[in-house]
């Protein structure tokens, strides 16, 4: 492909497989049968020709609390399985469960029946049944494996899928350790969800309330304040809503570990070490940084990409980066994966040696949704902040920036991404507030200047599009009366920041991939849902109401425009197929499994429909899928 | 008492305009025509073949007919097979029903002053069971000697609730009520359509039109707002007002506006489900009511503390 790789694959990488528990005394039961506990930091590596995978419930213990876990051959997350590109992978998983389950291979293409996901590609498991999986090894890089039977996947079955590839890779590393991300709750995933149903901000401890009024009237000014706060009530919408469930009841777990347990991976200082993120959370989206440390990312969802170097990225669920570190000084980095939220983290470390522990990073507020999450238009925009910024002059401009924390009614960060440069007078026209301009330029600057070397087209969306009159009936809350493409922004919590983030637009294919035709046709698929009664659908309608597949048909290269018409971030997940990101990058669009679409975002991937079959696509937020948020695709046989 | 066959009349013509003025609106065309049993089940493998290419899909320039006719037969053929097994569970559980009740209020109001009032105590509770659009709602309102009705007070409603309008379940169903009433019981039935939701600025808002077995027509209405001081410190208002057509004086009602209480309850969230809280209502009844409540030896308005727990499950 690319003739200026240079590489080679290193032995060393081989070696480290999961680091140093540092505090795997604590974890293991002295009194309690062992063999019903979750084996803690024994995830031994699987690999060869045949796999064999026992799926059973046991007893996890957390921080001193014991609750019910479902595991994949007895630990959280399950063993880590490596495959090599081209093999045949034969993987035997038995079900010693009461009730049905399944393990679906998350961003791998194989055939629609061992895609395991029950109800679209199988029956399931049934209990006591062995069901095996065969099918060719067609790529490589970093994945992971689930269970796609209600609750499970949130009671531990989860576990990282690493493929070898047959060619070197295009970068150097001595040290190869997997991150996997994960959430926890001692409630069963029914109670959760029930809890979400019956009150939809059950787990949110960081709503508006007074002490904050008082703190955003000294900021703002009363009126603005008090306008601001009855806007959000008046609409009926809560601007905290970022996480549906929270810190209150999850502990969120890096390779199976809590932050009190801080999971270490060592290194010699001087070492390049490569970190495969996969996040395996059910309803956690993360930010990802190691302070002290640049990260380059060199692969995201399995796929090399052009390396780019961010101090943090965002995290859907689902999704997995690779990352290049190169830790010189002798101590320990802490790795931070703060929850979108802020309500709490997942900590391990790098250290030099065993039983170190890095710095505490400063935490960060918990953001706010702005007008712009809610999709408004820009005149109403241009008033309302217009409203708020007269009356308190120019003081709220200096405060404005100040903080990390964004005040909804304040300029929105982006207007657009930048798109190509001749376009943004135009778009800056649109546009009321003179106090925005400078906090576009320095976006501007600071994107163009990563992505300004590679050929720029045109991002479906860049835009913004009038919603048409389908308000999507009473199961979707609100629309997004103008989504526009987001691509080019960080996302909410993370603008404004010091910090290089990995943005959309920053992912470039490493190399071209074959198909690069023009999409034939578009399909337009709204995100839609309520908040207050917790529903989550596509066009209005759960998957119940809306059973039939999605075409494709078999050869076609179709362009799936998603429009998020909620004020949540949806990590959508196609299976069987690669989604290429339509980011702008011309002929090196990256491909995803998982791709978040922001609120009120327009975001568009092509799709070439080489997989016959039926192949479930859905918001791999657990609850929102459970919810609805599901539908199935159907390529037509070839 | 004064109790003609004018009202009968009068409460059917008005209950035909409410239901013509919400025809009007679409409500009841679209509350009526469910069926009670919820969304129904459905294998995601027949109708897959019975409903082919029912999505809209924008096509752009040169693009092909919908491809779903090639896919059609093969499909057919697949089916036996799939089918000879038991059928394959739902991908999701997007139907899953639940069980919810709220005690929104459940207090003790301590007797006050030197009078020889005695302590009461009310409750308000209400709950459904259902799916996210269609729901069996239950509704118990209790209270003994407020400013409003002189005795004890019980009703219960058992309504179909049909989610409208994105913010509002329209009710409908029968409601019993009971009053002790100098030492005799009366009970009447009502028919009961009402509409309850979130209004705009995040007011819980229940209204609901009542109509007695012998015509009467009366109406409740009542607004509930939570305003956080911290996270689990909420004070709740809560305003709610009767009114009736006619006057009833077995149930203590005058015609024109009954009462209205206005209350603030300071509640602690322990848990999210469980919140006990002190508060103060002020209960005022009005015109007909008043002279109604005063004849009884009852007091037509009152301030009382209450102390209470609300609770959820």
């Amino acid at each position: 492909m690319n003739p200026d790789m240079m590489s080679r694959r290193l032995l060393l990488k081989r070696v480290a497989v999961l680091g140093i528990l540092a505090a795997v005394e604590r974890f293991i039961p002295g009194c309690a049968a062992p063999n019903t506990f979750v084996d803690l930091g024994s995830q031994t590596p699987l690999k060869g020709e045949v796999i064999d995978l026992i799926i059973a419930e046991q007893l996890f213990r957390l921080d001193g609390r014991t609750g019910k876990a479902i595991t994949i051959n007895g630990t959280i997350p399950g063993p880590i399985i490596r495959l090599t590109e081209g093999q045949q992978a034969t993987l035997r998983v038995t079900n010693r469960l009461k009730e049905i389950t399944s393990i679906h291979w998350h961003g791998i293409l194989l055939p629609s029946h061992v895609d395991g996901v029950p109800g679209v590609s199988f029956a399931g498991i049934e209990p006591g049944a062995t069901f095996t999986y065969r099918f060719p090894v067609k790529q490589s890089g970093t994945y992971w494996f689930h269970s796609h039977s209600g609750g499970q996947e949130i009671s531990g079955m989860y576990a990282p899928l690493i493929i070898h590839p047959l060619k070197p890779e295009p970068f150097r590393y001595e040290r190869d350790y997997i991150v996997m991300l994960s959430d926890w709750s001692f409630e069963s995933p029914e109670a959760l969800f029930s809890n979400l149903k019956k009150q939809a901000g059950y787990y949110n401890f960081h709503k508006r309330a007074g002490g904050e009024f008082f703190t955003d009237i000294r900021r703002m000014g009363f009126w603005p304040a008090i306008q601001n706060y009855l806007m959000w009530d008046q609409m009926r919408m809560d601007p905290t809503d970022f996480a549906d469930i929270t810190a209150y009841t999850l502990t969120y777990l890096m390779n199976g570990l809590s932050p009190a347990a801080n999971w270490t991976g060592l290194f010699h200082p001087g070492e390049r070490v490569r970190l495969r993120f996969i996040n395996g959370a059910s309803m956690t989206i993360y930010d990802v940084r190691i302070p002290g440390l640049k990260m380059t990312v060199v692969q995201a969802d399995g796929q090399n990409i052009q390396p780019v170097e961010v101090d943090e990225f965002r995290m859907g669920v689902a999704e997995t980066y690779d990352v290049i570190v190169e830790p010189v000084e002798d101590r320990a980095y802490t790795i931070f994966a703060e929850t979108i939220d802020r309500s709490g983290y997942a900590r391990g470390a790098l250290a030099p040696r065993a039983g170190m522990k890095g710095e505490m990073p400063e935490r960060r507020p918990r953001p706010l949704r702005t007008m712009e999450d809610m999709g408004m238009p820009m005149q109403h925009m241009g008033m309302e902040e217009h409203g708020l910024a007269k009356s308190d002059g120019s003081e709220m401009k200096k405060h404005e920036y100040s903080g990390a924390m964004t005040m909804p009614g304040k300029p929105p960060s982006v207007q657009i991404p930048n798109v190509n440069p001749s376009d943004n007078k135009s778009q800056m026209e649109h546009m009321h507030h003179d106090s925005e301009m400078e906090s576009m330029q320095g976006t501007h600057e600071m994107s163009g200047k990563h992505s300004g070397d590679a050929r720029r087209s045109e991002i479906p969306g860049a835009e913004p599009v009038k919603h048409g009159p389908d308000d999507h009936g009473p199961g979707n809350q609100t629309v997004a009366e103008y989504s526009r493409n987001r691509s080019g922004e960080p996302g909410r919590g993370l603008e404004h920041s010091e910090r290089r983030i990995l943005l959309y637009t920053d992912l470039k294919s490493l190399a071209p991939y074959p198909d690069q035709r023009e999409p034939e046709r578009e399909i337009e698929l709204h995100l839609t849902g309520h908040m207050n009664r917790f529903i989550w659908s596509f066009d209005g309608k759960k998957y119940s109401e809306d059973p039939e597949p999605i075409h494709f048909r078999y050869g076609e290269r179709v362009r799936v425009t998603f429009v998020n018409d909620t004020m949540m971030e949806h990590p959508l997940h196609l299976h069987g197929m690669w989604m290429y990101l339509e980011n702008g990058t011309g002929e090196y669009l990256p491909r995803k499994h998982t791709v978040i679409v922001k609120p009120a975002e327009r975001l568009s991937v092509a799709i070439s429909a080489d997989a016959p079959g039926r192949w479930a696509f859905h918001c791999h937020l657990l609850f929102h899928m459970e919810a609805g948020m599901f539908r199935v695709v159907e390529v037509s046989p070839p | 008492m004064n109790r003609t066959g004018l009202p009968t009349k009068f409460s059917r013509s008005l209950l035909a305009a409410t239901l013509a003025i919400m025809l009007g609106d679409g409500i009841v065309v679209r509350a009526i025509a469910v069926e009670p049993s919820v969304e129904s089940f459905k294998i995601p493998l027949v109708s897959r073949v019975t409903h082919m290419g029912a999505r809209t899909v924008r096509i752009s320039a040169g693009a092909h007919a919908d491809a779903s006719a090639t896919v059609g037969p093969s499909l057919q053929e697949t089916l036996p097979n799939l089918s000879l097994r038991s059928p394959w569970p739902a991908p999701v559980n997007d139907q899953e029903h639940h069980l919810f009740t709220l005690i929104d209020v459940l207090e003790y109001r301590p007797k006050t002053g030197a009078g020889e009032r005695i302590s009461d105590y009310r409750w308000d509770v209400e709950g459904w069971y259902g799916g996210d659009f269609n729901r069996v709602w239950y509704k118990s309102e209790g209270q003994r000697d407020t400013a409003f009705k002189a005795d004890y007070d019980v009703d219960f409603q058992l309504l179909y609730g049909r989610f409208i309008r994105k913010y509002y379940d329209f009710q409908i169903g029968p409601r019993v009520e009971t009053q002790s009433f100098r030492g005799s019981n009366v009970t009447r039935g009502l028919a009961v359509i009402g509409i309850e939701g979130l209004v705009p600025y995040n007011y819980d808002f229940e209204s609901a039109l009542f109509i007695d077995q012998n015509g009467a027509v009366s109406a409740r209405l009542s607004f509930t707002k939570d305003l956080l001081l911290t996270q689990r410190l909420i004070l709740q208002t809560r305003i709610e007002t009767n009114a009736a057509v006619q006057r009833v004086e077995e149930f203590t009602t005058g015609s024109g506006l009954n009462n209205l209480e206005f209350g603030v309850r300071l509640r602690y969230e322990i848990r999210r489900e469980f919140a006990p809280y002190i508060g103060i209502s002020l209960d005022k009844s009005f015109g007909e009511t008043a002279t109604l409540v005063r004849q009884e030896g009852g007091e037509p308005s009152q301030v009382r503390l209450v102390v209470g727990v609300r609770a959820w499950f």
